[in-house]
């Protein structure tokens, strides 16, 4: 196959990956459109494999391999609880990270396969575009283990900050351009794999100061690098499909971090920086005066819910830990028996990873349109009779709207409190992420109910 | 003076990146995990790059060094793309309509 052809086929497979993400404009659309980039995919490998025009043993092995990481592929997305999806989605940053290193590693030891001269004479454009996506695509993968190894719970969420090491990320990372400035001159296999050996170090560098709360900006963040790394490489392969997509999952990426930066409503380097929360709020919550709480039971709330006539639930990460989503879904079947009007309110941040809650709600059968994002519902709070609050704490803090000391004043919040009565599911009075105290838990209007969000929500099912 | 291949090339990823841009902006909120999900199943067209390395050579030396990055390549990114594509799948699946 001559490579002109090659290149318009490519140029297909970047326009089908394009549509793929144009599908998800509406949940109608997005089944068609996750088509449109299985169909990307397949040519892009067709054709790569009649360019190469290699069918020998080589060949064979490929179609192994392929079927090797195909199989653990599909068995990890069948086997996957959705509770699980950001650190399932980390661990696949990881891999894309990894493999863009590995192509990067062998266009270097063999340029005279890829087309960018000989060992020791590689064209210069080529080899800053292969250490720039050997670089990326290294960050990449060793900043998503930690994001993993985070959210997974194996290492604690809690921020990792030392002294001097914003000065050493910035001495690190101007040594690597330093170093690729050397490459060029040198040509240096010690020098390529000190480039890729600092970027490890950087990845996990970068990610260890960022806390648990902060993880769907992190997760965004890696989802855009990982688009960056492979944009790199497909400069070094010049292959049009491989540029096109870096440069959609680039950008995607970079507009999720942004999305969720202004959920919280922090700047994107005061996330990178990291730690909130995490140094000073300790006195503060101590220093609290008790206040007194109104505190129910399962039975209060199904009375109160009962003989409400519409109702808002207010999800959180911790209904995910709780994985009490079908519960609550059960609960609602019922209210809505007794002719109440149940519609759902997902703030942006709500989770671990932009639109998590969504996924949750989806997975336990909650039709899409009664889920509502923040601008669309805040004004129905004032109008509505219950707001049941699961495992969500500071996306509802009025304190965001009316104290400029407090760390997350300014943040977008939900109206919860305008409701008539609100019911806080929570097991203890602890703050939340950002560590403040919610002034949600001493209003008049609300009732603590203390125990395990699934708990609690079954044991309200049965008083129903 | 001829324009270099390169320029044509940073052409394409420039108006990718406002395509991306565009796009990305009009997906619904709802459907962000699934966007990631599949973001990351299309990244993976980096094996195109792998099987190119893999296949470099002559056939009585497929397994030198860089063969072997490519094979091992072969294998990360197979496991994103099913991976990646089937989670997105089962995903969207259970996003339903309210039934009337």
């Amino acid at each position: 196959m001559t490579p002109n052809l090659s290149a318009l086929f490519y140029l297909i497979s970047g326009i089908l990956f394009i549509l793929a993400l144009r599908g998800l404009s509406s949940p109608e659309t997005s089944r068609q459109g996750n088509y449109f980039g299985i169909a990307g995919m397949t040519i892009a490998i067709i054709i790569t494999f009649l360019s190469v025009d290699n069918f020998g043993a080589g060949f064979i092995y490929v179609l192994v391999f392929l079927l090797i990481g195909g199989s653990i592929g599909a068995f990890i997305a069948f086997r996957i609880p959705m509770t699980a999806m950001p650190e399932l989605v980390a661990g696949f940053h990881s891999l894309v990270g990894l493999a863009a290193v590995f192509v990067a590693i062998a266009a270097f030891l063999k340029p005279v396969a890829f087309n960018l001269g000989s060992v020791g004479n590689i064209k210069l454009a080529s080899l800053i575009e292969m250490s720039l996506g050997a670089a990326i695509g290294a960050i990449t993968f060793s900043g998503s283990i930690i994001a993993f190894l985070k959210l997974r719970g194996i290492m604690s969420g809690a921020p990792i900050t030392f002294k001097g090491q914003h000065l050493i990320n910035l001495i690190l990372g101007l040594g690597i351009i330093f170093l690729i400035y050397y490459l060029c001159i040198s040509q240096s296999s010690n020098i390529f794999w000190s480039i890729v050996i600092i970027s490890f170090l950087v990845g996990v560098l970068l990610i260890i100061p960022i806390g648990g709360a902060d993880m769907p900006v992190v997760i965004s963040m890696l989802n855009s690098y990982s688009g960056w790394a492979a944009a790199g490489i497909g400069f070094t392969l010049e292959n049009t499909a491989l540029i096109i997509t870096g440069a959609l999952v680039g950008s995607s990426g970079a507009i999720l971090s942004y999305i969720m930066c202004k959920g919280m409503n922090r700047s994107f380097f005061n996330v990178i920086l990291g730690g909130w929360g995490a140094t000073d709020h300790t006195s503060t919550a101590q220093n609290k005066e008790q206040k007194p709480v109104k505190n129910g039971n399962a039975d209060d709330a199904a009375f109160l819910m009962k003989n409400a006539s519409s109702v808002i639930i207010v999800p959180g990460y911790g209904m995910a830990v709780a994985q009490a989503q079908h519960a609550l879904r059960e609960m609602v079947d019922s209210l809505k028996k007794n002719g109440v009007k149940v519609s759902y309110a997902i703030h942006p941040v709500a989770g671990r990873m932009p639109g998590h809650m969504n996924v949750l709600l989806a997975e336990a059968n909650v039709p899409y349109d009664e889920v509502f994002e923040l601008e669309e519902i805040n004004n129905d709070f004032a109008n509505c009779d219950v707001a049941y609050v699961i495992g969500a704490n500071d996306v509802t803090n009025p304190v965001a709207k009316s104290d400029p000391q407090s760390p997350i004043y300014g943040m977008p919040v939900l109206d919860v409190e305008k409701s008539k009565s609100v019911l806080f599911v929570k097991r203890s009075l602890s703050p939340g992420y950002a560590g403040i105290d919610n002034d949600l838990f001493y209003r008049d209007n609300t009732l603590m109910l203390f125990a395990d969000a699934k708990k609690m929500t079954e044991e309200i099912v049965k008083s129903l | 003076m001829e324009i270099d291949p390169f320029i044509f090339r940073l052409s394409i990823f420039i108006l990718s990146i406002f395509v991306g841009y565009y796009v990305v902006w009009s997906v619904t909120p709802s459907l962000h995990t699934p966007l990631m999900s599949v973001t990351n199943a299309i990244s993976s067209v980096i094996i195109v790059g792998a099987i190119i390395a893999a296949l470099a050579g002559s056939t009585d030396k497929i397994f030198e060094t860089s063969n072997l990055f490519g094979f091992l390549a072969i294998i990360l990114a197979a496991v994103n793309i099913f991976g990646g594509f089937l989670v997105t799948q089962r995903m969207l699946q259970m996003y339903k309509k309210k039934k009337k």
